[in-house]
């Protein structure tokens, strides 16, 4: 299955870099005096707390989503120069099944289009921590993994090639043990790079469906992108389409996910520059 | 622009529809292979592993068998067929024990402390006879067993055997319009109803949570153990040589937590299609790797959460049904005493459904507690048929261990090879313990609900235990 080029985000992404703060506020998320708003997802007990307790240290808050009894943590950091929020998605292992949890998650990256989504992956189980990696990546392609539990990964005698990885899902790979402050400093370089738009993410989609299944998804992919041109995820919708999910259809009906595209008649000129075609 | 755009979007859903309709129901699974054949890949290439190459290879090897679709079926059936025997016949020393303090040492004790003291007859027939001997009752023959079946069941959660059941079962529970989960609420309802029931939070969906709750009766549960086996061994054990009695009485019992299996599944396919009608969620189920169990830990959290909260509840709840028992058989309304009046009542509507009204009476004052049906049908049959010389004397439960005497006081009640079966049957389709139905109550939140859940097993029971008779009489003659 081949996937449309991704286009450069816009040179002007850095100077204003909140596309979308309707959506972020609808979602429980303020933006004031917030340059970039991060996500923060993983499978649970990868050390997502940990790494989200080291980049906010103690510039953090607790609350709930919003009509969710799913818990929610907020924190905030600052580099070189632009001041990021940090928000902890609930753990999961997967966005496809419909618990609360799962569709917190989802909600947020595909209405919050947050400017980056920092997967913390398990380097111990990184075939199982790769599923969600991969659905992450059908809906944002501004992905950053950070493959946490390297010091334990060691330990077991396992070699993990982060730049094999790396080339493989199209998106920074960054190794990191966030319990002994490990790798930090990379993890914020790489979030920074694709804020910014320094670093362009060409991410791998999921492959070696059957061939019928290929064929529907790409018959629907293309429906979707001629009524919504500039819709960043528009195969994953049409993934979510096919697999009768009542939520996406709502909010395809409802127009919530046509402002997602620069189509969109409600949303400003100006909020393509994100990702997509939409940008060029 | 916006009604076109609507347009397009309705345009957009119905070539979903259409393309859905040609891909076929296993769309899901398809997406969900897809997805982790690609990790697979990614991860082949990316990841080097000599440390962990012999203990994957193991843990592989014992998914292919315990999950393969030859072998995890008959698999699965030994361990909780080993399981079952290790509760049943392991709980026997134990309970021994228990009933030897309380009902054979405490219990004279109680009563000629009472007589010393001088206290009505009436009083502590009440509290020492009644409500006292009820609950030694329920504890003896309750706590041995969950003791031992809990502590096993989260040993085997622990390992890790327990996710690969959900996995081998999912597809039937998924057929039967339920939750693939609804495997482990089962298992545990095996152990215990109410906390069957408690197990239901698992499940997220409200929908396939409900059938879960109201289908967890069918797993016959510890306390009903004791009957199906005292009655297959008297009736069924009975009707073959005496070397194959104990496996002719086994494979009854077997077959009846079977029929209760088949049951669960009937009901809610039934039920999925009827009331609670809505598509079948599906979930990600991880498959963790095998670990050495924490045993004492587990035993720990298993006896302060499942067993002592399921037996508080029980206790509660046999104090006052005690008491009942005892003023039934001792309140005399011109003559007889109540419970000879309510037999003779529940007669002719036993005999309808192939029971007896003593039969009926035990299930009405055991509802609190399935333990205690047995010694109340004894003490209900020696108070009907006024046999001698066994008991303790009126409203006093009591149980016989020699084989012999009881199926001669059995017999003199009516009881026939009809009744036994009917029994055994009705044992497993009637309502929920009164533990049960609160847990119900106090989880579901409705009375609606609980009140389904109470009286849907009692009407599917007359009906089953009705048509056998039915059958029965017909063909016997």
């Amino acid at each position: 299955m081949t996937t449309p080029i991704m286009g450069a985000p816009a040179a002007g992404c850095a100077a204003c870099p909140i596309h979308n703060v309707a959506n972020l506020l609808k979602l429980g998320v303020t933006m004031d005096n917030w340059n970039f708003v991060v996500a923060l997802a993983g499978n649970p007990n990868t050390g997502k707390s940990t790494v989200f307790n080291a980049l906010t240290g103690l510039r953090q808050h607790t609350g709930n989503w919003p009509g969710k009894t799913v818990t929610r943590a907020e924190g905030g950091f600052e580099y070189r120069g632009h001041r990021y929020k940090l928000v902890d998605l609930p753990g999961t292992y997967s966005l496809l099944a419909a618990s609360p949890d799962e569709e917190a998650a989802r909600d947020f990256i595909l209405f919050g289009r947050p400017d980056v989504t920092l997967v913390v992956v398990d380097a111990t189980r990184i075939e199982r921590n790769l599923n969600l990696v991969l659905q992450v990546l059908e809906i944002t392609d501004r992905v950053v993994v950070c493959l946490n539990l390297m010091d334990e990964a060691r330990r077991h005698g396992l070699e993990v090639d982060d730049r094999t990885l790396a080339r493989e899902l199209g998106v920074p790979v960054i190794p990191a043990s966030a319990r002994y402050r490990q790798g930090l400093d990379e993890i914020l370089g790489a979030v920074s790079d694709v804020a910014t738009g320094r670093f362009v993410c060409k991410p791998r989609r999921i492959q070696n469906e059957p061939p019928e299944l290929k064929r529907a998804v790409a018959e629907l992919t293309a429906r979707i992108e001629e009524a919504f041109p500039g819709l960043p995820n528009s195969r994953w919708v049409a993934l979510r389409l096919l697999d009768g999910d009542e939520h996406i259809i709502q909010a395809m009906r409802q127009g919530d996910l046509g402002e997602l595209g620069t189509a969109g008649p409600t949303e400003p000129a100006s909020t393509g520059v994100v990702t997509g075609e939409g940008g060029r | 622009m916006s009604t076109s755009r609507d347009a397009h979007v309705e345009e957009i859903l119905t070539t979903a529809r259409t393309l859905r309709s040609q891909l076929g129901t296993d769309f899901h699974e398809q997406l969900v292979e897809a997805v982790y054949a690609t990790a697979a890949r990614i991860t082949d290439r990316a990841v080097i592993k000599p440390g962990e190459k012999a203990r994957l290879t193991l843990d592989r090897t014992i998914d292919r068998l315990v999950t393969s679709r030859l072998w995890g079926f008959p698999i699965m059936f030994l361990l909780f067929a080993v399981m079952f025997w290790l509760t049943i016949s392991g709980a026997n020393v134990p309970s021994a024990m228990i009933a030897w303090l309380l009902i054979d040492t405490i219990y004279p004790l109680l009563r000629e402390g009472a007589a010393a003291i001088g206290l009505p007859w009436w009083l502590w027939g009440l509290v020492i006879d009644g409500m006292y001997l009820g609950t030694a009752w329920v504890l003896s023959v309750m706590l041995p067993p969950m003791a031992i079946f809990f502590p096993m069941f989260t040993l085997l959660e622990d390992f890790g055997y327990l996710p690969r059941v959900a996995f081998n079962l999912d597809w039937l529970f998924k057929k039967a319009g339920a939750h693939g989960k609804q495997a482990m609420t089962t298992m545990m309802g095996f152990g215990c109803n109410a906390a069957g029931v408690i197990a239901t939070r698992i499940i997220d969906s409200p929908r396939e949570r409900m059938i879960a709750i109201l289908t967890n009766n069918f797993a016959l549960c510890n306390g009903r153990w004791p009957t199906q086996i005292l009655i297959a061994t008297l009736f069924i054990g009975s009707l073959v040589p005496a070397y194959f009695a104990g496996l002719a009485s086994a494979m009854a019992v077997v077959g009846v937590a079977s029929l209760g299996v088949v049951l669960t599944f009937v009901l809610a396919w039934a039920l999925s299609r009827t009331v609670l009608r809505g598509q079948v969620s599906t979930f990600s189920l991880e498959l963790p790797p095998y670990r050495p169990p924490r045993i004492l830990q587990t035993l720990y959290t298993s006896v302060i959460d499942r067993t002592l909260l399921v037996l508080w509840r029980a206790v509660v709840w046999a104090l006052p049904a005690g008491a009942l028992i005892w003023l039934t058989a001792n309140i005399h309304i011109g003559g007889p005493s109540i419970a000879e009046h309510l037999i003779a009542l529940l007669n002719p509507v036993g005999f309808f459904v192939g029971l007896n009204g003593v039969i009926l009476l035990a299930y009405i004052l055991a509802i609190p507690a399935n333990e205690i049906v047995i010694p109340t049908v004894l003490m209900l049959t020696v108070l009907a048929t006024g046999a001698t010389g066994v008991g303790e004397g009126a409203g006093v439960m009591f149980e016989l261990d020699d084989t012999k005497a009881l199926i001669e006081l059995l017999r003199s009640g009516g009881w026939t090879l009809l009744t036994g079966i009917n029994l055994m049957l009705f044992s497993l389709i009637h309502n929920p313990c009164s533990t049960t139905i609160y847990t119900i109550y106090k989880e579901t939140g409705s009375a609606k609900w609980t009140a389904v859940a109470s009286l849907m097993p009692v009407a599917l029971g007359f009906a089953v235990t009705f048509l056998v008779a039915v059958v029965w009489r017909a063909v016997a003659g």
